[in-house]
């Protein structure tokens, strides 16, 4: 699936779709959801009566019966180019869930079939669209899962590639965060029992492959006033035509139905208006193809606001992990010999910090051994883990500070002042102090630290850029949490932070008008999830989680948020460029058609002809075909989305004012010529 | 340089420098702050103690606007009354008679509405009783009432703005009192020191030098010219208007009256800026509206100073540039600048007649009032710009890729379906009224409407619809308009001009302000920058262009081209 | 809208006293002090008003230097323009018409020396003042009809010249009426 997106924007398969689907489109009952296109079916209509009219009474007093057909068939042609644009963004959606879909369709699911109060385990194969909410079944290595489910019993490991493109295999184990599982996705080892947590048909993948599709795509606020305020031009485009024909009886010009009308449907904006709806779902099948499944269309809009972002700190802003970076040994102790004592009591220590010891350790750890080990493991209670060898002699541990601390002082030894200190000093630089006592003494200090993800600076930076202010969430104390938010650049972090904590903030900058995004995964992030503007649920996460937020991230990829934002900003700036752009084009075609209106009766006006087009016909027709073309022409621009760029609100709307305002005088003006030069060759 | 452009040029500069203070003097009567004027307080609350008014009482943008329409519907059923039965009542020295009913309605219409649309002249179709009693009453009154509308609209405007956006009686009379009885005064004193009457003799008769015997018509003209411009109403005490020499005797009181006209318009802009505390804004918005009168004026100084084409044909000097319809003690450059500056702003008073201007000038004119928004009408200039804003904000918030905001609050659906009907309107009123004249006017021409052939008659019709919708009031007065079809037509697009720009920016100020404030982050987009001005005087240019184009080629373009380019 | 209408109604009361009687009752007070007592500024001679100052008088004895064609013929008991429109024929022809009978009553004047507002109306048709070209231009006639010398005229135009306020803003200009009453004094 990853790979469709490098793929080009047309191909073969979808053209031919969305061909078909532009013609079926024409159907008055579908045009007239868009005011702007419906106008120009009107007007099309209209000039099939006039061409019929002059084919069969061959009545010359509205222009040759070539050029009324030239007409007809361009108005037709852009009709189909902006079905067109909606059908290809379409036809890649739909395209883009079809192949979601299929990895789930028809798939067998063993059905565990109640049997009075109790489960038996009398399975029965039945089809996967049979699967109700509710319903239990049973899922063993190499089955594919039939559909959205929370585990109930038993750990998988699960091959997601089909959803995520992510080859590596994940655990899924009943009970707490990592109990959900997608439909799609393949058991590779080991046997669960599934419970179906949505009815057929209602997935986030189905509600995905309908909005994508189209058919339960209802208009965003932000996409209803641009409607109304594109209606409005027509209004005022049809009351310009309009009044035009009293305005020329008076001047004695007659003007043809063909001329009008043309000259209406150049004004309308019709760019923008064909293009609107594909610019929608193409902001959509962006945020799929990031591999984001959203709820909605004004959930991908929202994002492009966002204020505040809360960010987990662990596996987003840090890479999962602390580490060892130094060794601090007490002065009496030398560093070789604390080093060893450091090793041997991580040597049965499978965390990744007590790994990151040995790896810091480097040289000195090798060949290390000693009889008899007797590893202690960390428990709750002690809170501390290590070794005891030669035959309990020697009693290495390590731990946190007042763990160890507890220890020696129960032994009746001192704390050294200087390693007390060196915790001290340790915690203030955002690391964590990991003591190490040696028959109840203390021996030195290990300092752990965070490492923060290579480019996430930048990345927050391009944020603040944005006006997106970053909130870090951590369970460290405040003194380690500020450190890291200053090194990682986050605007903002709540320490030592409860599930609660993530729910008032969110709260608080809610009430002061922001609106405040989150990533979470866990049950208890629901709550918060609900609560943010965008709450983007890890598809890792549990199924409340996925329930509560209006995203889901198929990758579980934290940062993923920012491209989120982007997604959503580009959807609005592609709508309001072309609105500009299509707005910006009626200047060149106004010096078009309006002296070729009336030049045959006030030769004069030949002075507005500064395009110095051949003759008011091959000069309407250029403009109407400009305007047709131009639509075509755009497609791509909708499809992939304006590029944004954080550079600052009033430095974006500079650059794409002088593109797409500027640009959107100039480029019709060469463009109407151009056509003019080949079109003047017949008219 | 010639003396005639330095005398733009200062007239201009005084201007500015005389609103700026002056805005923030507004702003202080409106804050509540110390002013010189706090000595009339007590006669302020004692005035609205009479009339049952409890100053305290907030108003949310529903019921103001339900005061403001209750209080000119009386003013238009008195206005309308005094004119259709004027000729049998006191204080009519010249023995004028009662109006006809059609004219009656236009004409308490148009001054209710702070268009003064004048189909009469006024030495033979009013009476001083009337002069004083009406016009110049519904002069103070419709300019107290457009500021008292942005005064609600700038409280919206505030930050912590709430339902309550102050008592709109409470505004209305201080506008009065505070801003427009005083201002009126003192320019009315300058006025008759210049040799502007203010008496109540009626008509002079004087053998001339030759022997003639001629008739003088005079009365108590200069109050009535003071507020006549001071609050942008333009409506004349003589037929010429500013172009007659009692009521403009000379290139002082020419300069006074320029000034005196946009004072308002310019000063409510710097207003603004010291009552919201947006002075960045105030003065972005001061250099668009600036930009926008230049873009106006420039054309029509350059083509009022080479004088008519066809006139040096024959062989005639014009190193005075074109004089038809102007005075010589204006000059066609000062000619051109008052034609202007009435036509951007809605005064609407003349010094020189427009109908006679040549066609780029005329072009210009009509464009002041399609645009309407360059500083723009006693009050009601920065409700119109305020329309283009919020079209301009939503466009460009879509181009930075966030949802539209301004001042703090997010413009949606319903805010969009208001501007986008308000800007519609304008083009509706002015294309179909157009249209209709034009229709009656091809099928009979024997109704005689007309002046001028061709072009310049359509351009005649065209600038009596556009001056009606703009509430500005002046004319391409050839046109004869004093009968039932124009008296009745106009006088309903002078209403509909006049209050649904009026409601329109307060319903939108008042839905914003009970939004939820947004406070401005990096991401959002600043209404107070220089790229944000250039776009609003595009959308403002683009809308006016698009709509009108056809309209201007068909009137004062196609004359153009044929007067140079034939 | 009931509720407003009492209150609105005492006020528009209140209001028309102090808009429509109290002010221009104040302004004429005031206007009591001026020269023409509030009346215009009327010109005297011997005791006889001759005219007002800033309204244009009506010349057609060609013995006077002649104002601006008029579209109220110098009647100022009302007052307008021709709102005539710069390509109306007719108007170019009534134009052309001016130059024609101006250049047959002033002999050896060229078309080119006719300074434009001689020959167009003003706004006002009311206009007191001519620029001072349309002096100059006069000037041969009426010191041939008055037997004056055109130097002595020349000086006599050049006196009458109303410079530019404070000498920096408006145009140069000459009052007619002044001109005329000071022609017959020499």
């Amino acid at each position: 699936m990853n790979a469709m997106s490098n793929k080009s924007l047309f191909q073969k398969e979808l053209v031919s779709e969305a061909l078909k689907q532009s013609f079926i489109k024409l159907n008055p009952q579908r045009m007239i959801k868009n005011p702007v296109m419906f106008t120009v079916e009107i007007g099309t209509f209209v000039m099939l009566i006039v061409t019929v009219y002059i084919l069969i009474n061959h009545d010359a007093s509205q222009g040759s019966f070539a050029y009324n057909l030239c007409i007809l068939f361009i108005l037709l042609l852009t009709l189909l180019f902006a079905n067109f644009a909606e059908a290809i963004a379409e036809a890649r959606g739909k395209a883009q869930a079809e192949s979601l879909r299929k990895t789930r369709e028809e798939t067998p699911a063993k059905l565990i079939q109640p049997v009075g109060e109790l489960y038996l385990n009398e399975i029965k194969t039945v089809s996967s669209s049979e699967l109700r909410k509710g319903d239990v079944f049973l899922c063993v290595a190499g089955d594919t899962i039939p559909t959205d489910g929370e585990i109930i019993e038993g750990l998988a490991t699960i091959d997601e590639s089909a959803i995520t493109g992510e080859s590596a295999p994940v655990i899924r184990e009943a009970g707490g965060d990592k109990s959900s599982v997608t439909g799609g996705t393949k058991v590779l080892s080991d046997k669960i029992k599934v419970k179906v947590t949505t009815e057929p048909g209602e997935s986030f993948l189905d509600k995905m492959i309908a909005l994508v599709e189209g058919a339960s795509r209802q208009k965003t606020p932000n996409e209803i006033a641009l409607t109304i305020l594109l209606a409005g031009f027509t209004l005022v485009f049809i009351i310009v035509c309009v009044t035009l024909k009293p305005f020329a009886d008076y001047a004695n010009t007659p003007i043809t139905i063909a001329a009008l009308i043309s000259l209406f449907v150049c004004l309308i904006p019709t760019t923008i208006g064909g293009l609107l709806s594909a610019i929608g779902i193409a902001g959509m099948d962006r945020a799929l193809r990031a591999n984001v499944i959203t709820k909605s269309g004004k959930a991908v809009e929202t994002a492009g606001d966002i204020d505040v972002l809360l960010l987990d700190k662990t596996g987003t802003i840090t890479i999962g992990n602390r580490k060892a970076t130094g060794f601090f040994p007490v002065q009496d102790l030398g560093e070789a010999q604390f080093i060893k004592a450091c090793v041997l009591s991580s040597l049965a220590d499978e965390t990744p910090e007590g790994k990151s010891i040995i790896e810091l350790a480097g040289n000195a750890a090798s060949n290390l051994s000693v009889e008899n080990p007797l590893y202690i493991k960390f428990t709750a209670e002690t809170r501390c883990s290590g070794i005891d060898y030669d035959g309990g002699k020697t009693r290495i541990r390590k731990g946190a500070f007042d763990a160890i601390r507890n220890i020696t002082e129960k032994a009746g030894h001192e704390f050294p002042l200087p390693i007390k200190l060196k915790v001290k000093e340790i915690a203030e630089n955002g690391g964590t102090p990991l003591v190490v006592s040696q028959n109840e003494k203390v021996i030195g200090v290990i300092e752990l630290q965070d490492i923060i993800k290579p480019g996430i600076k930048e990345r927050f930076d391009r944020l603040r850029k944005m006006g997106v202010k970053t909130v870090m969430v951590t369970g460290d104390n405040p003194l380690t949490a500020k450190f890291i938010a200053e090194k990682a650049g986050v605007d903002d972090f709540i320490a030592e932070a409860k599930p609660e904590d993530k729910m008032n903030y969110i709260k608080k900058e809610q009430q002061l008008g922001k609106l405040v995004a989150m990533m979470g995964d866990g049950t208890n992030d629901a709550p918060a999830l609900a609560q943010a503007d965008v709450g983007v649920a890890m598809n890792s996460g549990t199924q409340a989680a996925k329930e509560a937020g209006n995203m889901v991230d198929l990758d579980n990829d934290p940062t993923k948020l920012i491209e989120i934002v982007e997604i959503g900003k580009q959807l609005l700036i592609t709508r309001g460029t072309l609105t500009t752009f299509s707005i910006a084009n009626d200047v060149a075609k106004y010096f078009a058609i309006v002296p070729a209106l009336f030049i045959a009766s006030i030769p004069a006006l030949q002075g507005l002809n500064i395009m110095r087009l051949k003759s008011p016909e091959s000069a309407i027709l250029s403009a109407v075909i400009f305007n047709a073309i131009i639509i075509p022409i755009l497609i791509p621009l909708a499809l992939r989305g304006v590029e944004y760029k954080p550079i600052g609100a009033s430095a974006l709307l500079r650059r794409n004012l002088l593109i797409y305002g500027l640009g959107g005088v100039i480029v019709p003006f060469i463009g109407i010529k151009l056509i003019d030069m080949l079109v003047g060759l017949f008219f | 340089m010639n003396t005639e452009l330095i005398g733009v040029i200062a007239t201009f500069l005084i201007t500015v420098a005389l609103a700026i203070p002056f805005g923030k003097y507004i702003a202080r009567v409106f804050k509540g702050e110390k002013t010189l004027l706090d000595f009339l307080a007590p006669l302020e609350t004692r005035i609205l103690k009479l009339c049952g008014i409890d100053p305290g009482r907030q108003m949310n943008w529903k019921q103001h606007l339900l005061a403001l329409l209750a209080i000119n519907m009386l003013w238009f059923v008195y206005a309308f009354i005094m004119l259709l039965t004027q000729g049998s009542l006191f204080l009519n020295p010249d023995g004028n008679p009662s109006m006809s009913p059609d004219l009656s309605f236009n004409t308490a219409i148009s001054f209710m509405v702070n268009c003064n649309l004048q189909h009469y002249s006024g030495e033979t179709g009013l009476t001083y009783l009337t002069q004083l009693a009406v016009i110049t009453f519904l002069q103070f009154v419709s300019a107290a009432t457009g500021i008292a509308a942005l005064i609600v609209v700038f409280n919206a405007m505030r930050e912590k703005a709430t339902e309550g956006l102050g008592n709109f009686f409470d505004i209305f009379l201080k506008s009065l009192t505070r801003i427009l009885l005083p201002v009126s005064f003192i320019l009315a004193i300058i006025l008759v020191f210049n040799g502007t009457p203010a008496g109540f003799e009626g008509k002079d008769t004087i053998t001339t030098l030759q022997g003639d015997t001629v008739q003088v018509s005079r009365g108590p003209a200069a109050g009535m010219i003071a507020i006549k411009h001071l609050g942008t109403n333009g409506g004349g005490w003589f037929g010429a208007n500013s172009a007659h020499p009692l009521e403009n005797p000379n290139y002082l009181t020419n300069m006074v009256e320029m000034i005196a006209q946009v004072l308002i318009p310019i000063a409510l802009i710097f207003a603004m800026g010291f009552y919201l505390n947006r002075k960045k804004m105030a003065y972005v918005i001061f250099g668009v509206m600036t930009l926008g009168m230049l873009t106006l004026l420039i054309p029509t100084l350059i083509a009022e100073s080479n004088g008519n084409p066809a006139i040096a044909h024959m062989g005639i000097s014009q190193a005075t540039g074109s004089m038809e319809g102007k005075e010589v003690r204006f000059g066609p450059k000062a000619s051109a600048y008052w034609s202007i500056v009435t036509t951007v702003i809605s005064t609407g008073s003349v010094n020189s007649m427009h109908d006679s201007s040549m066609p780029v000038s005329g072009t210009m004119q009509l464009l002041g009032m399609m645009t309407n928004a360059f500083y723009g009408g006693c009050g009601v200039g920065i409700l119109n710009y305020y329309i283009f804003i919020i079209i301009a904000v939503f466009i460009s918030g879509l181009m930075v890729g966030r949802t539209p905001e301004f001042l703090g609050r997010k413009i949606e659906a319903r805010e969009m379906k208001i501007a986008t009907l308000i800007a519609l309107l304008h083009p509706f009123l002015i294309l179909v009224g157009t249209a209709i004249s034009s229709f009656v006017y091809t099928k009979d021409p024997s109704v005689g409407w007309l002046n001028n052939p061709g072009y310049h008659g359509f351009s005649e019709m065209l600038y009596e619809y556009t001056s009606s919708a703009a509430n500005n009031g002046s004319g391409f007065e050839g046109l004869g308009d004093n009968n039932w079809f124009w008296n009745i037509t106009t006088g309903f697009v002078l209403i509909l001009g006049r209050f649904l720009p009026i409601i329109g920016p307060v319903a939108i100020a008042g839905i914003l302000a009970n939004k939820k404030y947004v406070p401005e982050s990096a991401g959002t987009l600043r209404t107070d920058t220089g790229t944000f001005g250039i776009m609003t005087y595009a959308v403002i240019m683009i809308i006016a262009a698009l709509a009108f184009f056809p309209a201007l080629v068909l009137g004062p373009l196609a004359e153009y081209f044929n007067l140079y380019h034939v | 809208m009931k509720t407003y209408l009492l209150p609105s109604l005492k006020l528009t009361g209140i209001l028309i006293l102090i808009c429509s009687v109290i002010y221009p009752l104040l302004v004429y007070l005031v206007s009591l002090a001026t020269p023409g007592h509030g009346n215009g500024n009327k010109l005297m001679e011997n005791g006889v008003v001759i005219g007002y100052e800033n309204i244009g008088q009506k010349f057609t004895d060609e013995r006077y230097f002649q104002g601006r064609p008029s579209a109220v013929d110098y009647n100022a008991a009302g007052s307008a323009g021709s709102n005539k429109g710069p390509s109306n024929a007719e108007y170019l022809a009534g134009v052309k018409a001016r130059i024609d009978t101006f250049l047959i009553h002033n002999p050896g004047i060229q078309a080119a020396d006719i300074p434009a507002d001689l020959v167009t109306a003003s706004g006002s048709g009311l206009d007191p003042n001519i620029s001072v070209q349309a002096a100059r231009v006069q000037i041969a006639r009426i010191a041939k009809l008055r037997g004056k010398s055109e130097k002595e005229l020349n000086a006599l135009v050049d006196r009458m010249i109303e410079h530019p306020l404070l000498g920096l803003f408006g145009p140069e200009k000459i009052n007619v009426l002044k001109l005329n009453i000071a022609l017959t004094k020499i």
